[in-house]
């Protein structure tokens, strides 16, 4: 192949207490379109934040060389100066202003100040031509459809001068034929020589577009595959991506399951701001006391959606379908109800939606249920909230100075620690977790887990929602599969492997697609 | 054992204002050559100031929980005019007046928390109109003109002292009484409060320190009954703002309605997915400013003895900036009721302290800003440098 127009030697990123990346190398040829995969989690992303400069020079060791030149990257401003544009997966537009006015935002064409608007918009029109979008330069990007919106972020990479352009998940929200057509402006942009990155989950794709895929595991290269030598399967990319020793990551699980205490029947919910958009359509599941059921699948797959409209329709409009608790109905219809019926949610997002940050920690810990503490449910009795949230503490090992430390205090494990603690103070039957353990390091996970199995053997049921499909096996019981807010598998775990579920969902998409 | 300086250096920010409101008043006691803390004079301080003490304390939970409310000043002059016009045009009773009144004004509390909980309007809109709709309803009931003067029972809401029960000529006996049992309460649960703490074996405050504390507190409120003694008595107000204060405070620390108001206000979304009803909550701290704006709309009423369309005109602006002074912070979660009153009675001081020394209300208002962001500059020098 011809010149080498991206090379990135040996990177290794710390975050406090992770290596997120361990000495990645990763080249891109001149005009090639080069695929990067791997499962959540596995350092796609840190790595292009790296390259594009988010991340610094200095954050992180090793060497970007890019045409040629050694990049030393202060932010993202730097990198795209070299043409280097990176186009994210939440789309960075501002919707209350016109094609035009987004094109050229940070690039504005103008003269001492004052913007020339024949000049912004007969450049506009030319770049949408070449993108191949049909819509009038002052059209208002909240009146266009998410894959129209992907092209406008692509015009505005070429309004750069881009020589290499990485798509973060480009596809994900976009139907079948936008797909396509974003597809075929990449080979499009190949012939003109324009290199691009490509980060994908839908490997259907890859394969169809990529010259070459590299496979990115746990922050480490495992392999880079010239597609045009080498023979690829879907099969051998899932093995690449997932394949990796579990062993001694989790402990033991001794479970005693009983009957079933927990039944969700003929689920639906819809998009809370597009009506007739499903977000969770016909979901039946079951979980057993003692049982731990994992819920897999990718990001955005609707599994927060779920698991937050059965919790008090916290998420979500227009929902249908019933909750059973031990074979009785049970009324969900608020939060605080859902509480009272024994159902708890412990957020995904633990500073945004978990927390009280500036609170003390036993502040956060009684407020899901503080009429526990309370005397004649009125007045806190802080003698009786201080020695119950000290047993939390001691029980979940939660490391602080003091319970009335702030929250915002602690390190991620132990924030987690007093969400756990929070929902366990509620005293619930069903606990649904939502990646507890994302961004916290293994010994807290570990902790985490074992957490996991004491609730259980508590006769709990537990819902655990997981990117990470390790994590899923090896805590688990029971496993089900989403995929575009439909349930699409049920496997128990011991019968499970990453590969079998990783088909699951692949395979979905690509029946949804077709 | 810590020693006085890093004791005072970790609570700087409770400490802070109370030691700025000392150095103010004892600033403006030289400048006035004694005037400012005669009795005469610190009973008026109290009077001129009540309704913005009584407002704060409303705002305070508003501002806790994440909002504002502008319309204050205009709900007040709102009920004061109705308050007037109902005693002195239709000659009801002051007693039911009173009452009509505080329900009125939970009306109002009733409207805006409607809009700014349930539609989701940001209270800085809800409440802006909230000024100008309360103005020209002021404006409307009074036809434009002042309205008055009131029956003496309402009046005594403001100018009146509590009786004396030893008919002493000269000097007010049972004034100094009530000092005497609430420096014994004060005291007693400041104790019991230390002892509590021992029990759950937290570290205490130096016992020296406790002792130094309440000897101060004890003669603070011993000096202030004394001085108000020596004129007529404790003004009626003074004993409404003592029992508001004691009730706020009481309601904002220790039960599970205030804890759940600072927990909306640091992070609404987790309140709410904790199981708090969070829109129930904004709407009660709403009806709730809407009662408290009453009481002050009636005692600024009261004082100044007749109704008039321009009352409390800007009083929102001191009831707010009372509330930054004393601590709280404008992103919510953060403030404490006694902060807010020792706010108030910042700016009452600073006005009062002005008004003798004659400079003109130009240089006041600038002064008066500038303490503000200087207080609130004081404020976040602090966190940033424990962060």
């Amino acid at each position: 192949m011809s010149d080498v127009i991206l090379e990135m030697r040996n990177i290794t990123k710390t975050f406090p207490g992770v290596k997120a990346l361990d000495n990645v190398s990763f080249s891109v040829q001149q005009g090639e379109i080069h695929a990067l995969v791997g499962e959540n989690g596995a350092g796609k992303s840190t790595l292009m934040k790296v390259l594009s400069g988010v991340y610094p020079h200095g954050s992180y060791d090793g060497d970007i060389f890019f045409v040629g030149k050694e990049c030393i990257f202060r932010d993202i401003t730097d990198s795209e100066k070299e043409g280097l544009v990176i186009i994210h997966q939440e789309l960075a537009l501002i919707p209350f202003l016109s094609i035009t006015e987004n094109l050229f935002l940070g690039n504005e064409q103008a003269r001492n100040g004052i913007i020339d608007w024949n000049e912004s918009i007969s450049k506009t029109k030319e770049l949408l031509n070449k993108v191949g979008l049909h819509e009038s330069p002052n059209t208002l990007i909240t009146d266009l459809g998410v894959g129209k919106q992907q092209l406008v972020e692509i015009a505005k990479a070429l309004a750069k001068e881009v020589k290499l352009l990485i798509l973060d998940e480009p596809t994900a929200s976009l139907s079948e034929s936008d797909s396509e057509k974003l597809l075929q402006l990449l080979l499009q942009f190949k012939e003109h020589g324009i290199s691009s990155i490509l980060i994908s989950h839908k490997l259907n794709e890859v394969s169809k577009v990529a010259d070459s895929i590299t496979i990115l595991r746990d922050g480490a290269t495992v392999e880079t595959i010239d597609c045009h030598k080498d023979v690829i399967t879907e099969d051998r990319i899932i093995r690449g991506m997932v394949g990796r020793d579990i062993t001694h990551r989790f402990p033991p699980r001794e479970s005693n399951i009983g009957e079933v205490i927990f039944e969700v029947r003929n689920w639906n919910v819809d998009h809370p701001l597009h009506k007739g958009r499903k977000v969770s359509s016909n979901i039946n599941l079951t979980v057993r006391a003692g049982e731990v059921v994992g819920l897999a699948g990718l990001i955005g797959a609707g599994r927060t959606e779920l698991a937050m409209s059965i919790f008090g329709r916290a998420y979500g409009t227009n929902i249908t379908g019933k909750v059973f608790k031990r074979g009785k109905e049970i009324d969900v219809s608020t939060i605080d109800r859902a509480i009272t019926n024994g159902i708890a949610y412990a957020t995904e997002d633990r500073k945004a939606y978990g927390l009280v940050l500036i609170e003390e920690i036993k502040n956060n810990i009684t407020l899901t249920n503080l009429d526990k503490i309370a005397d004649m449910r009125l007045v806190v009795n802080e003698p009786k909230e201080i020695s119950v949230t000290s047993t939390y503490r001691d029980s979940l090992n939660i490391k602080c100075s003091s319970i009335l430390q702030l929250a915002l205090n602690l390190s991620g494990g132990n924030q987690q620690k007093v969400v756990l603690s929070k929902w366990l103070f509620a005293d619930p039957d069903i606990l649904i977790l939502d990646e507890p353990t994302r961004g916290i390091d293994v010994g807290a996970k570990y902790e985490i887990y074992t957490i996991i199995n004491r609730l259980a053997a508590e006769g709990r049921g537990i819902i655990l929602i997981s990117s990470e499909l390790p994590e899923i096996l090896g805590v688990c019981d029971r496993i089900y599969t989403m995929s575009e807010g439909r349930i699409v598998g049920e496997v128990p775990a011991r019968e499970a492997s990453q590969e079998t579920i990783m088909k699951f969902i692949m395979s979905q998409k690509e029946v949804m697609a077709q | 054992m810590k020693t006085l300086v890093t004791l005072f250096r970790s609570n700087v920010r409770e400490y802070g204002m109370l030691i700025a409101l000392i150095v103010i008043m004892l600033f403006f006691q030289y400048q006035t050559e004694g005037i400012l803390l005669k009795p005469i004079n610190i009973t008026n301080l109290v009077l001129q100031n009540s309704y913005i003490i009584v407002m704060a304390m409303g705002m305070l939970l508003i501002i806790v929980a994440g909002w504002i409310d502008l319309s204050v000043g205009s709900v007040a002059a709102f009920i004061g005019a109705i308050a007037a016009v109902l005693m002195v045009k239709l000659d009801v009773h002051w007693a039911l007046t009173m009452l009509i009144c505080l329900f009125i004004g939970g009306l109002v509390g009733v409207w805006q928390g409607y809009w700014v909980a349930y539609i989701k309007i940001p209270a800085f809109i809800v409440t802006l109109a909230g000024m100008l709709i309360f103005r020209g309803l002021t404006l409307l009931i009074l036809q434009g003109e002042a309205v008055g003067p009131f029956p003496m029972e309402f009046q005594r809401l403001s100018t009146g002292f509590i009786p004396d029960f030893f008919h002493n000529e000269g000097f007010h006996i049972t004034t100094v009484l009530i000092g005497v049992v609430l420096s014994v309460v004060l005291a007693v649960l400041d104790w019991r409060g230390r002892k509590n703490q021992q029990k759950y074996g937290f570290e205490v405050t130096p016992f020296y320190f406790f002792v130094l504390k309440n000897v101060f507190i004890i003669a603070a409120v011993m000096w202030l009954c004394y001085l108000m003694a020596s004129y007529k008595g404790l003004p009626n107000v003074l004993v409404i703002l003592f029992i508001l204060i004691a009730g706020y405070a009481f309601v904002t620390s220790q039960t599970v309605i205030g804890r759940r108001i600072y927990a909306m206000g640091g992070n609404e979304k987790a309140s709410r997915l904790s199981g708090v009803n969070t829109p129930r909550l904004l709407f009660g701290t709403f009806v709730n400013m809407g009662v408290l704006a009453a009481l002050a709309g009636m005692i600024v009423t009261a004082r100044l003895n007749t109704a008039t369309p321009k009352t409390g005109v800007g009083f929102e602006l001191d009831v707010i900036a009372a509330c930054f002074i004393g601590g709280a912070s404008a992103s919510g979660g953060v403030g404490k009721v006694i902060g807010a009153v020792v706010g108030a009675f910042l700016i009452g001081v600073m006005n009062n302290g002005m008004s003798i020394l004659g400079i003109g209300i130009d240089w006041q208002q600038a002064i008066k800003g500038f303490v503000l962001l200087l207080a609130v500059f004081f404020d976040v020098y602090n966190k940033n440098k424990s962060v």
